[in-house]
């Protein structure tokens, strides 16, 4: 008996390994007939900022997601060839070095120490660092303003590494492992501010249960060129600035930035924006 | 070479490594101290003959036990200094320190406490038997006879305990202290990504000559403090 067993489920896995075989073939030959259509490419985002990359169920949502799918859809990507993939801060550059994924949309900012290990198409977006505060407080309208203050960042963000470096005397800064709990230190007045870049404090305060409850000062002290951080030496950056220039000439990129932003007010560095995709490497 | 390792050197020193070291070095301190105490206290109830006591020191070694470190630790923050507005320092910094090492202390009291009675299991029978037959009551015994035969044969497990505090110091960063080892390693490497594995190294060499020479102390004050028997 346990003989039939052992032969009935050898046999069944032999057919299945040969039906695995039959259909690949197909497949494969169908993806170099096919070209780029066939195959799916991997985009890193962030999963955890809101209005910029946020994870919320199956789905993700946020400015660089809805930018990174216009990109794709330009590129000749379909929606469901688009896997997302989580690029944390720290291991960006690993990331595309390794293949792990074929280009990055996470609050990426160009800079020359980032260009020597990756490349770099856009920028598709210029923020700059600015203050989150509640909407009633009127103390704070600029950096100058922080004596005596307390201010939130996270662990290991440019941001903070700023204010450490260029207005460190009389501010208090406090730093936290996310966003959230910055949000959470500010909502009950544990801090006065929260500082990163203008539009991820705006993603921020329009993910809480009242956006209106808080504002983005609105007078940015530094330019953050955020790129699309693609491998070195790759060959996809002028058709990606080509989809951004695009993107911007038809109004895409304008309704996208208000869609994100809704509820909090705020109103991107018109000087500044939107950006001229820098030539390419 | 000569280059790249002169690069890391500036790397390190930029963001200040040795300073966050010594940021673990205190926490450790700190906390060790207060969770030595506050498991010693522990202990002398879970060997106490009162049976109320017994029961609320086995209760705390459980509870807090099973605890992941990181919840009492961002509980501290975002718990007590956050929504509840108390603060240990007016400072905030330094209030998220002095919650840290309280957080380290009260989850490693646990573990302090059970090393200790562990050593208690050390201490034959005969001994406390002795103790009651001159007549001593069971504070004067545990403090004059059992706990420092107890402590004695309970330093190879402490110092086990201790290295896992010190290695749990880095968990600090979720009580919002960002000057400790881990966040300046991941300041690091976020913000100098060109030297990615020399940080990496650097950092857990760094951790090796803190910890190897715990580790070789302990087994010899073990051996050495040992009671013969």
């Amino acid at each position: 008996m346990r003989k039939h067993t052992t032969a009935a489920a050898l046999a069944a896995v032999s057919a299945l390994t040969l039906a695995a075989c039959s259909s690949a073939t197909p497949g494969e030959t169908g993806g170099e007939d096919g070209g780029d259509a066939a195959e799916s490419i991997k985009i890193g985002i962030k999963y955890d900022q809101p209005g910029l990359g946020l994870q919320e169920g199956s789905d993700f949502t946020g400015f660089d997601v809805d930018v990174a799918r216009y990109v794709a859809a330009e590129l000749g990507y379909a929606e469901d060839q688009i896997e997302f993939v989580e690029t944390v801060s720290a291991n960006r550059e690993t990331a595309l070095q390794n293949g792990d994924v074929d280009m990055i949309f996470a609050t990426y900012s160009i800079n020359d120490e980032r260009k020597a290990l990756v490349d770099f198409a856009g920028p598709y977006f210029v923020a700059g660092q600015d203050f989150l505060v509640k909407a009633d407080d009127d103390s704070i309208e600029g950096p100058e303003d922080l004596e005596g203050k307390n201010l939130c960042s996270v662990t290991g963000s440019t941001s903070a590494q700023k204010i450490k470096d260029e207005y460190a005397s009389g501010v208090e800064l406090v730093e936290q492992p996310g966003y959230a709990e910055c949000m959470t230190a500010l909502e009950s007045g544990t801090v006065d501010a929260v500082t990163t870049d203008d539009i991820i404090l705006a993603g921020l305060a329009a993910n809480q249960a009242d956006p209106s409850a808080f504002k983005v000062v609105g007078n940015p002290f530094s330019e953050e060129n955020y790129g699309v951080g693609l491998p070195k030496g790759s060959d996809q950056c002028e058709a990606i600035n080509e989809a951004i220039t695009k993107m911007i000439d038809d109004g895409t990129w304008e309704q996208l930035i208000t869609a994100n932003t809704e509820g909090t007010g705020y109103e991107f560095n018109a000087e500044l924006n939107p950006p001229e995709p820098a030539a390419c490497a | 070479m000569g280059d790249y390792l002169s690069g890391l050197w500036e790397v390190l020193q930029k963001y200040d490594a040795l300073g966050a070291f010594w940021v673990n070095i205190q926490l450790t301190f700190w906390a060790g101290l207060l969770a030595l105490a506050l498991g010693t206290v522990l202990a002398v109830m879970r060997i106490s003959p009162i049976a109320s006591l017994r029961l609320a020191g086995a209760a705390y070694v459980n509870v807090v036990r099973n605890t992941p470190l990181t919840i009492i630790m961002a509980s501290m923050v975002l718990v007590i200094t956050f929504q509840l507005g108390l603060k240990l320092s007016p400072n905030l910094n330094e209030s998220g320190f002095r919650f840290a090492v309280v957080g380290l202390a009260i989850y490693h009291a646990a573990f302090f406490c059970e090393a200790i009675r562990s050593g208690v299991n050390t201490v034959p029978l005969g001994q406390a038997e002795a103790a009651r037959a001159i007549g001593l009551p069971f504070a004067d015994s545990a403090r004059l006879i059992i706990l420092p035969q107890a402590f004695r044969g309970a330093v190879a497990p402490l110092g086990s305990t201790l290295i896992a505090l010190m290695k749990n110091s880095t968990v600090a960063a979720a009580a919002s202290v960002a000057t400790e080892t881990a966040s300046v390693m991941k300041v690091a490497i976020e913000l100098s990504p060109d030297y990615l594995y020399a940080i990496f190294a650097a950092f857990a060499i760094g951790w090796l000559i803190l910890v190897i020479p715990v580790g070789l102390l302990t087994t010899w004050l073990s051996q050495r403090l040992a009671v013969k028997r």
